[in-house]
């Protein structure tokens, strides 16, 4: 087999990215035409119907429920993909498209949105998705007494009015730049309006598949929608997705063939299941991050010197290395990733390293010749949450910061430690917009605002930014609001996660995936399929 | 016979004051862990609005007397309630997992118990001989390791390794039961947990049944069968062992309950829907009627349990059976 053939070979297989590829191909001097219409050759292996998938998923738990507005866990979202369409989707390249929705405009001030629905998309009981079906789907999140987790994206809306059956108009109580981004949420799926309400006890949705049975916490089975209007999309026959919420029990029925895929392998394995011929290991980098936030109403967290200490005395490269296994990257102490379309640069934003000498410094600006913090963590926060503040421990007594770690219950975590206690650790999936991040975290009035920070400069670039829609002045408030909560926030984040996951070879996929959220922006489902 | 009558009524009756007992303790454990059911469900994305929405619903901000009383009169009339994670009735929320546990539970029992008496039968026909001591170390071997550690153990050979040698004979390692399946493929998909069930319990019913029986071989009426000049085999199958039933019976019923209420460990390794993951899931999530339902059944199991162990005593034992 000459070079070139195997290069070809490789390609074809899939087991050379497109940019090694063109990288080995200049160096064998095979011209850029030449090795361009290769590459499209291999990437066109494609798609084929049919097939029954199995995943073994990492979440899942008895007490999941079929109502929207509870959904929080991996295994529930996915089967929000599943059964259902949204009126807009997130693309595989991160860019917005419209789903249910065929096309939307704002008014000027961006506080009225206007969305015109695709015609003639059934859902599984055969009944047309009218307008009426998308008021009702999103009144179901919003009023008094209402328990959705959605609240904070539907709060907002003032007004929703369907306009005939095909156009729904949304006033809202201030300019939103980025409304069509929000309703691409897991928690708002179009689902059939009836009597005051919509039904989703029945599970019936109008996505790529139909849900045929389900037992919380254990197992769930789907079958293809055959109605589905998106022709180049949802190719297996069924899908099955079982809850493993041991990991050790997930690696086993990858090994042994009764999964096709699994969601979060145990990172401290995954190279030895990397090894297995037959099994690929793969990562998105996207907005998932972990943190230590600090409060800043508490001492002796109210003083910024004491946060820049803090931030500097912290390796994230290490913490990358050993807690992530190498499978992610440092985070820069605030929640947009490269990932967002406003991250700022290296340029903008230099990335903090680890530094004791600073951490000193600032300690002495603070009048502290030694500082001693307790540090409350349990696993709850992440995964690995422990190790890494004992790795923390380790780090910050180079520059005389006594770091406590004290190890709380997992049970009531969320509840009695993060966000009340000064110091804790907290995990973000992350938010496709800036916006959204920033609201849902940073936002002087948010519930989630786990650093109680409340800026006036931050606070009002937030609310400008908002409804700008000139994207060069939009980028730049953006960066500056990246660049107050580097240096004066809370927020501690040493590090963003990569998305990993384990699959069979057989399992396929086109090259470019989604990394809004795990497995492909959980649309796996409708965009992979199986081979052979 | 009349006595024996009274005696289970006597027992139930009691068995049922224990299970009131029980449930008032489970109900305040479960009280006493910090954070309440909103606040598991809602995770990380509770705010105060929908903490307070949900437990107005649920009634979680009534006094807890007044929710015990009000669950207690429930269960008096045959009503066990909804969960209240995801409003589903309690009675179908546990009425497969319970099938499910029951059929691992007897597949365990139906491989561990003949293989404990028989082992235990000729370990003591061949007392202190190779075969004696190479049996002792390898039960009790088995049952000192952990039971994940079993399980991984016999996933590795029974599963992984199988797959190479012969796939056909390769077993799950995910316990997938359906109870649409055949009774031969669910049989095929509990095997590996009911294997390591068996690993674990078998050590202990193998050992008093070796240790009762030759308990009796010092006796007199042993020594005039020997003396007799019967074969070992024949003294200790028809002389000593209808006498050493007792104890015997009382350590298999008592390895059947840890089947039924002791298998969590199992059931996660093997990914397998029964009651032990349920109950856990629920006291994570503080779901007390579903935790009560739960520890309910593990009780009752217990009782009647014992009951039977003691009823079988007595049936087995003449002396008890016609007192003077």
């Amino acid at each position: 087999m000459t070079k070139d053939d195997h290069l070809k070979k490789l390609a074809m297989s899939g087991r050379l990215s497109r940019r090694d590829f063109v990288a080995y191909a200049s160096a064998l001097g095979i011209g850029a035409a030449a090795s361009t219409s290769m590459f499209v050759g291999a990437a066109k292996a494609a798609p084929v119907r049919g097939g029954d998938v199995r995943i073994g998923h990492a979440h899942g738990s008895t007490t999941d429920s079929l109502d929207p507005g509870t959904w929080e866990n991996d295994f529930t979202i996915e089967l929000s993909f599943a059964a259902n369409n949204f009126l807009t989707e997130i693309a595989a390249d991160g860019s917005l498209v419209g789903e249910l929705a065929e096309s939307w405009e704002a008014s000027d001030d961006a506080m009225q949105w206007t969305f015109v629905l695709r015609k003639d998309v059934t859902f599984h009981n055969g009944k047309t998705v009218t307008a009426a079906d998308v008021v009702a789907s999103f009144n179901h999140h919003r009023g008094e007494g209402s328990e959705s987790a959605a609240g904070p994206i539907v709060s907002p809306i003032t007004d929703i009015q369907a306009d005939g059956d095909n156009v729904v108009v949304f006033t809202l109580n201030g300019g939103n730049a980025d409304f069509p981004f929000l309703v691409s949420d897991y928690h708002i799926p179009i689902k059939p309006a009836e009597d005051e309400g919509i039904d989703w006890q029945s599970g019936v949705g109008c996505g790529p598949y139909v849900m045929e049975s389900w037992e919380p916490g254990v197992s769930a089975r789907f079958k293809r929608h055959e109605g589905y209007w998106k022709t180049d999309r949802a190719w297996f026959d069924t899908i099955e997705y079982t809850a493993v919420v041991d990991a050790a029990a997930r690696g086993n029925a990858l090994v042994t063939g009764e999964v096709h895929v699994i969601s979060r392998p145990d990172l401290k394995t995954v190279e030895l299941l990397a090894r297995r011929p037959g099994i690929d290991i793969e990562e998105t980098s996207g907005t998932a991050h972990y943190g230590f936030p600090m409060r800043v109403d508490a001492a002796p967290f109210d003083n910024n010197d004491v946060r820049e200490a803090l931030k500097w005395a912290i390796d994230r490269e290490e913490l990358v290395q050993k807690i992530l296994k190498g499978r992610g990257f440092a985070g820069n102490d605030h929640p947009i990733s490269p990932a967002n379309r406003y991250h700022a640069t290296e340029e903008e934003l230099p990335q903090r390293t680890y530094d004791p000498d600073k951490a000193k410094f600032h300690l002495k600006q603070a009048g502290m010749e030694n500082l001693s913090v307790n540090l409350q963590i349990a696993d709850a926060a992440f995964a690995g949450a422990v190790n890494a503040a004992e790795l923390y421990r380790e780090q910050a007594a180079a520059a005389g910061i006594d770091l406590v770690v004290v190890r709380e219950p997992d049970d009531g975590y969320w509840s009695n430690i993060w966000n009340v206690q000064p110091f804790t650790g907290t995990y973000w999936g992350g938010r496709p917009t800036e916006d959204w991040m920033f609201t849902t975290t940073h936002d002087k009035n948010a519930e989630w605002n786990e650093t109680a920070f409340k800026d006036d400069t931050f606070q009002s670039l937030l609310e400008q930014a908002r409804s700008e829609l000139d994207e060069p002045k939009r980028r730049e408030m953006y960066v500056e609001m990246q660049r107050i909560l580097s240096t004066q926030g809370g927020s501690l984040i040493p590090m963003f996660n990569n998305y990993v996951w384990a699959k069979t070879e057989n399992l396929k996929h086109e090259e470019q995936m989604a990394a809004n959220w795990d497995l492909d922006g959980h649309k796996w489902q409708e965009r992979w399929w199986l081979e052979g | 016979m009349n006595k024996l009558v009274t005696l289970v009524a006597q027992r139930l009756a009691l068995g049922c004051l224990t299970l009131f007992i029980v449930s008032l303790i489970i109900f305040l454990g479960v009280e006493a862990l910090p954070g309440d059911l909103a606040q598991a469900i809602l995770g990380q994305a509770a705010t105060e609005d929908s903490l307070a929405a949900m437990r107005e619903r649920l009634g979680l901000n009534l006094p807890p007397h007044t929710r015990y009383l009000q669950w207690l009169g429930g269960i008096v009339q045959g009503d066990f309630g909804t969960s209240l994670a995801n409003n589903r009735e309690i009675t179908e929320l546990i009425g497969v997992r319970l099938a499910n546990t029951l059929f691992l539970a007897l597949v365990a029992a139906a491989i561990s118990v003949p293989i404990a008496l028989i082992l235990g039968v000729l370990a003591a026909l061949y007392r202190n001989t190779w075969y004696d001591r190479g049996v002792n170390v390898f039960t009790l071997s088995a049952i000192s390791a952990p039971e994940f550690f079993v399980a991984y153990i016999l996933i590795l050979f029974l599963s992984v390794k199988m797959q190479g040698w012969f796939p056909a004979l390769s077993l799950p390692s995910l316990s997938n039961v359906r109870w649409e399946d055949g009774f031969f493929d669910r049989l095929h998909a509990v095997l590996l947990p009911a294997l390591t069930l068996t690993l674990v319990v078998v050590a202990h019913m193998m050992r008093m049944t070796r240790a009762s029986i030759i308990n009796l071989l010092a006796s007199p009426y042993i020594e005039m069968a020997n003396l007799k000049g019967l074969s070992r085999g024949r003294i200790i199958l028809h002389h000593a062992l209808p006498n050493a039933w007792a104890p015997i019976i009382n350590v298999i019923v008592l390895n059947l309950a840890y089947l039924i209420v002791g298998v969590v460990i199992v059931e996660v390794v093997f990914v397998y829907p029964g009651l032990g993951k349920l109950i856990v899931d629920a006291v994570r999530t503080r779901d007390i009627p579903v935790v009560q339902a739960c520890s309910l059944i593990f009780a009752a199991t217990y009782i009647l349990l014992n009951l039977t162990a003691d009823i079988l005593a007595i049936v087995t034992n003449p002396r008890l059976l016609h007192p003077r």
